[in-house]
Order: structure tokens, then C-alpha cells, then sequence
């Protein structure tokens, strides 16, 4: 039963931009009726489109521009990312094998030790601070309301920021002589935020949640909206108040939306570079170096490159394995429909 | 439930609406007032009297050159995706060829890829080719992560087109060539017109990969002008802010006049 109706709700999505009719077809069939309706001459035709199939079906040409590109530029770089981890290179000349000295080197950095543990508490506090927000805004702005499409625009403003220059933007706000801390001294304090470590990483989480949390609201609008209107109506007739109706239904239609917006923060969050360099230059000390940063660090102003080709392969293959576990883990990968059972 | 009130979230749009709305009052009101009224009076006073001249300063100082290269790499970045990606998605939607499927997971792979691992190699390529310091070493990479997501978008809107369709310009024996211009093309606007916006953001707000690949005057694009602005005066907020709004007013521009389109191309940014 469920199967059926998964494939009629595939039918009709395959369909979306209506054809009318088919073209050409005497009888003017109704694209509902696809093959039972065919006439004779349908049938003759599609026989004669079959045998001539070859002629109309690009070949492999087509790909080839991309294809070639693409593995030039991504997937060369990503095999060198592995091979450079065995050398030592400064940058200038050619890259010297070397070994495993670079790994056995960032095996026994302390810093490198805690630039994963930094990695793991700001791509956790994302998750934790961004989730229950983005998930009442999202769920929010999915109503119909005409007030709420004028408050739903003015939040995604942050998103038409680059990253560079939202850091900028609050490295300014936030400033301890300049920016709001030093009008607003009963909320700051001395207002050096950036001058502790706690102070600084809430300050990364704040202004990533701050770019981000929109991102993730647009993806949970986007989950709630798609929750079939007929649920709510039985729960109302059952008697059930927005509360139960929030956490019995929409909560659980909403289960793929939060593996794939979950999944986008972890990746997000273990390569989050450009925040950390402009607000914290991960300072102070290496009190906010995360795991990207130390490898920018290494690499372009230590001129480690081989170290630094270490550290990438590391977070490649930390973000691939925690993608795939997550998507494990939650059933993702069985691609269960939420409209199972309906 | 859509129609009863919901105070709790409605409560919580507006504390998000505070947070999204202060910084944004407070640079726009700092880009239109003097750095020295700003520095006493404080941020989030409403400026004594207002002034374009930070605006100015931005354009003497250079960033009309900023905003050049900038627009130099966006177009070339979204002319590279718009030549190769709809001939590739065509292939992956219609092609029968046994290796197809390979090339489409070569793409899916891609999208696993976070360009911050790859900086170091990219270095390493780049200057072996020797476009280290140039424009085109920004664009080339650039171009080449933007594929795997446009590859999604676009077979993601060519699927919606019906097989009837391509039976009906085979029986008028089209070729491939022909199907494409004609049939598929025209009916893939939509996903033509994301991948567009998706691309020419992520140009446009790049960072990595100028920081990185090159390092003068000539070669800047906007965003490493903030960069190399903040740490260089970063005392000259309201310059620096009036910075800030410049960069963003082309996408301002979009949003306002094709907001669908900027949206599902943001949202594709959220995908990398």
C-alpha cells in the first residue's frame, strides 16, 4: 500500500511542469493516462522511436568538458592533498619525500590535539544554538501570513553577507573601544570579549549562528511546509493544542530536514576558517585555533605546506566519516519517505 | 494550528528580528557619518549630521578596481558553469553510455570536497602553472567547486522534463545538439537560473582562494579588500562598514528584484 503511493507521489512529482497533451498525438490524450490510453499509431511510434534510439541520445562527449575540468582542478588537488602530507615543502621549489615525519610530527602536536577538541566544541555549540532557533523560525515563517513574509525578508539579510564581511562587520560591532561593548558597558563589562578564551568562542558561535541560522530556517520553511495539511486537521479533531501538535507531528515529519541541515552545520562547522582568522586570528595564544585554521596557519604563515597537507587530510576525512555516520546512523541513506503510512 | 497565534515563536521572531536589525542600523549609520562622530558618540547613537564622503573615500582608495576584478572573476566563474554544466547534466539525464554513471559519482564525491582542503595543493597547482598572482587562478578553482552543486541543481530540473517530449523531437529526427538547444535548454530556465545565482555568489563572496592565490594590488578582489582594510586601519570603522555595504549591494540588487532565484541559490550555498 505505502509503496504505491510512494511511487504515484514520485509520478506526480516527475510530472511537475504540465505537458499539455502530447504533441502531435491525434486523440489528445490527457497526461494522466500515459500508456494505457495508446492508440495503435501511439504504439507504432514509440516502436519507431525505440529502434532509432542511439541517433537522439548524446554521447559521452557531452560530459567530457566538465568531467575533464572538474577532475583538474578538485579531484587532482584532493590525491596531491594526500601526497604532499609525505613531503616537506616550503612553498617555493619541489616538494621533498620525507615520509611519515609529518604525521608522526602532528601525532605528538599538542596544538593540534586541541585545534580537534576546539573543532568538536564550536561545530557542537552551532548544532545546539542553531538547531531549536532555526527550527521555531523555520516552522514560523512556514505560516501564511503577509507579516510574516515581511519579517521572513529582513532576516535572511544576514545570508547576502559574505562570510568576510559579516566577520568584519562584527569585528567592528564588537570592537572594546569603538563598537556597541563600550555604549552598552552594564551588558559587556570591561567589553574585551575577544580577550579570553570563552569570551572569544562565543563569539564564534554567536556570529556563525548570526550568518547561518537563516540558511537553516529557509531549509526548515522549506521542511515545514511540506507537512501534509490533513495531519493537523486529525489532530485537531483528536483535540490535540499546538503544543502536542508541534512535538507528535511536525517534530517527527521534520526528521529528514534535521539530518540534512545537521549534516550541512558538522561540515560547516569542521572548516570553518574565515570567521576564525578575521575575529580571533586564533587567539589568544591558540585558544581558538581549530583544527582549519591551524592548517592555514601551517601552511601559509608557517610555510609547513607538508604539515599542513597532514592537517587537511585529517578534516577530509573527519567530516566525510562524520557525514556518512550521521546519515547512517538516522536512516537517511534508506531514504524512508515521511509520508509513509499516510 | 496555522491558524491559532503561536506566542512563543512569534516572541522569538522578534528578539531574532532585534539581533538581525541593530547591527544592520548600526552600520548604516556608521557609513553616513564622520569616523571622529562616530568614535565619541558611539555606535548606536544616530549620527549628528550625514555624510557620503566615507563612500567616496572607499572609491579613491581603490575599490573600484576591487569591485573590477570582482565582477571580472563572477563572470567568467558563471560563464565556465553555464558552458560546461548543462551539457554534462544533459548527458547524465539522457546518455546511455556505460561510464555515465561513474561521472556522475566522480560529481557526487565533489560535493565531499571542502574547498579548505584542497588549499594547499591548489597552491601547489596553481603556481606550477604559473597563474600563481593572477585573476584566472582565482577563477579556474573557483569555477571547478562550483560544478558538483550546479550539477545537482540542473539534472534536478531536467528530470522534470517528460520523456514524451524527447520522443516527439526524435520522431522529427532531432540530434542530440538539436534536443538540447531546443527542447531541453528552453525547459530548464528555472534550474539554468539557480545554478546562475549560486555560482556568481559563491565568485562574488569568495575569499579563500584569493587569499591564498594572489597577492597584489591588482590582482584584489572585494572580499580581500576588507580583509586586508580591517587589518590595516581597522580604526576607520566607518569606512570600513561603508566597505561592507558596497560588497553587498549587487546581491541587494538581485534580492530585490529576483528573490526566488537568489534563494534557491543561497540555499545551494548552504550545500557546500
Amino acid at each position: 500500500m505505502t509503496s504505491i503511493i510512494q511511487q504515484l507521489l514520485a509520478k506526480s512529482a516527475r510530472r511537475e511542469p504540465p505537458t499539455t497533451g502530447s504533441r502531435g498525438d491525434p486523440g489528445g490524450r490527457s497526461p494522466g493516462y500515459r500508456s494505457t490510453a495508446g492508440s495503435a499509431a501511439g504504439a507504432d511510434r514509440r516502436r519507431a522511436v525505440r529502434s532509432g534510439v542511439g541517433a537522439t541520445r548524446p554521447g559521452l562527449a557531452w560530459a567530457v568538458p566538465a568531467t575533464v575540468f572538474f577532475t583538474l582542478f578538485a579531484i587532482v588537488p584532493l590525491v596531491l592533498v594526500a601526497v604532499l602530507s609525505f613531503t616537506s615543502w616550503n612553498g617555493i621549489g619541489t616538494p621533498k619525500l620525507i615520509g611519515l615525519s609529518n604525521w608522526s610530527a602532528l601525532w605528538h602536536d599538542p596544538v593540534m590535539l586541541k585545534s580537534l577538541w576546539l573543532s568538536a566544541l564550536l561545530t557542537t555549540l552551532g548544532v545546539v544554538v542553531q538547531t531549536p532557533i532555526s527550527i521555531l523560525l523555520g516552522v514560523w515563517a512556514a505560516g501564511h501570513q503577509r507579516n510574516r513574509a515581511v519579517l521572513a525578508a529582513v532576516y535572511f539579510v544576514p545570508l547576502l553577507l559574505s562570510v568576510t564581511a559579516v566577520s568584519v562587520l562584527w569585528r567592528a560591532l564588537l570592537d572594546p573601544n569603538f563598537g556597541i561593548p563600550s555604549d552598552a558597558g552594564w551588558l559587556f563589562g570591561d567589553g574585551n570579549l575577544l580577550g579570553t578564551q570563552s569570551g572569544s568562542i562565543g563569539v564564534l558561535a554567536f556570529v556563525g549562528a548570526w550568518q547561518w541560522t537563516p540558511l537553516h530556517t529557509l531549509i526548515y520553511q522549506g521542511g515545514a511546509r511540506a507537512v501534509p495539511q490533513v495531519l493537523y486537521d486529525a489532530a485537531a479533531i483528536d483535540g490535540a493544542g499546538t503544543v502536542r501538535q508541534f512535538f507528535h507531528i511536525t517534530l517527527p515529519q521534520l526528521r529528514n530536514t534535521v539530518i540534512t541541515s545537521m549534516v550541512l552545520m558538522v561540515v560547516g562547522g569542521l572548516t570553518t576558517f574565515d570567521t576564525v582568522l578575521i575575529l580571533t586570528q586564533g587567539g589568544p595564544g591558540t585558544d581558538t585555533t581549530i583544527s582549519a585554521y591551524y592548517m592555514y596557519q601551517q601552511g601559509f604563515l608557517s610555510f609547513d605546506f607538508g604539515g599542513a597537507s597532514a592537517i587537511a587530510l585529517v578534516l577530509v576525512v573527519v567530516a566525510t566519516l562524520l557525514s556518512l555516520l550521521m546519515v547512517r546512523l538516522t536512516g537517511y541513506d534508506r531514504m524512508q519517505s515521511t509520508a509513509e503510512g499516510l | 494550528m496555522r491558524q491559532r497565534p503561536n506566542y512563543l515563536a512569534g516572541f522569538g521572531s522578534l528578539i531574532w528580528l532585534f539581533l538581525v536589525g541593530l547591527p544592520l542600523y548600526v552600520m548604516l549609520t556608521a557609513t553616513l557619518r564622520t569616523q571622529s562622530d562616530y568614535s565619541t558618540s558611539g555606535p548606536l547613537s544616530f549620527p549628528a549630521h550625514l555624510t557620503l564622503q566615507n563612500y567616496l573615500d572607499d572609491f579613491s582608495n581603490g575599490f573600484g578596481r576591487d569591485f573590477l576584478n570582482t565582477i571580472v572573476v563572477t563572470v567568467s566563474v558563471v560563464a565556465i558553469v553555464l558552458l560546461v554544466v548543462p551539457p554534462l547534466a544533459y548527458a547524465i539525464i539522457r546518455s546511455r553510455h556505460r561510464t555515465m554513471s561513474t561521472v556522475f559519482r566522480i560529481f557526487l564525491l565533489g560535493l565531499a570536497i571542502p574547498a579548505q582542503a584542497v588549499i594547499v595543493p591548489m597552491f601547489y597547482v596553481i603556481s606550477k602553472a604559473g597563474l600563481y598572482d593572477n585573476l584566472v587562478g582565482i577563477i579556474l578553482p573557483t569555477a571547478a567547486f562550483c560544478l558538483p552543486i550546479c550539477t545537482l541543481i540542473l539534472t534536478g530540473a531536467m528530470r522534470d522534463i517528460t520523456s514524451e517530449l524527447y520522443e516527439a523531437m526524435a520522431v522529427d529526427g532531432a540530434s542530440p545538439a538539436r534536443v538540447f538547444r531546443q527542447l531541453v535548454v528552453p525547459l530548464s530556465k528555472g534550474g539554468l537560473s539557480t545554478i546562475v545565482v549560486f555560482s556568481a555568489l559563491q565568485a562574488w563572496n569568495g575569499f579563500l582562494f584569493p587569499l591564498v592565490l594572489t597577492q597584489s594590488d591588482s590582482t584584489k578582489v572585494i572580499t580581500l579588500g576588507l580583509y586586508n582594510f580591517q587589518t590595516e586601519h581597522g580604526v576607520d570603522v566607518p569606512g570600513l562598514l561603508s566597505a561592507v555595504m558596497l560588497s553587498m549591494l549587487p546581491i541587494l540588487v538581485v534580492y530585490l528584484f529576483a528573490r526566488r532565484a537568489l534563494v534557491r541559490g543561497l540555499m545551494g550555498v548552504g550545500g557546500k
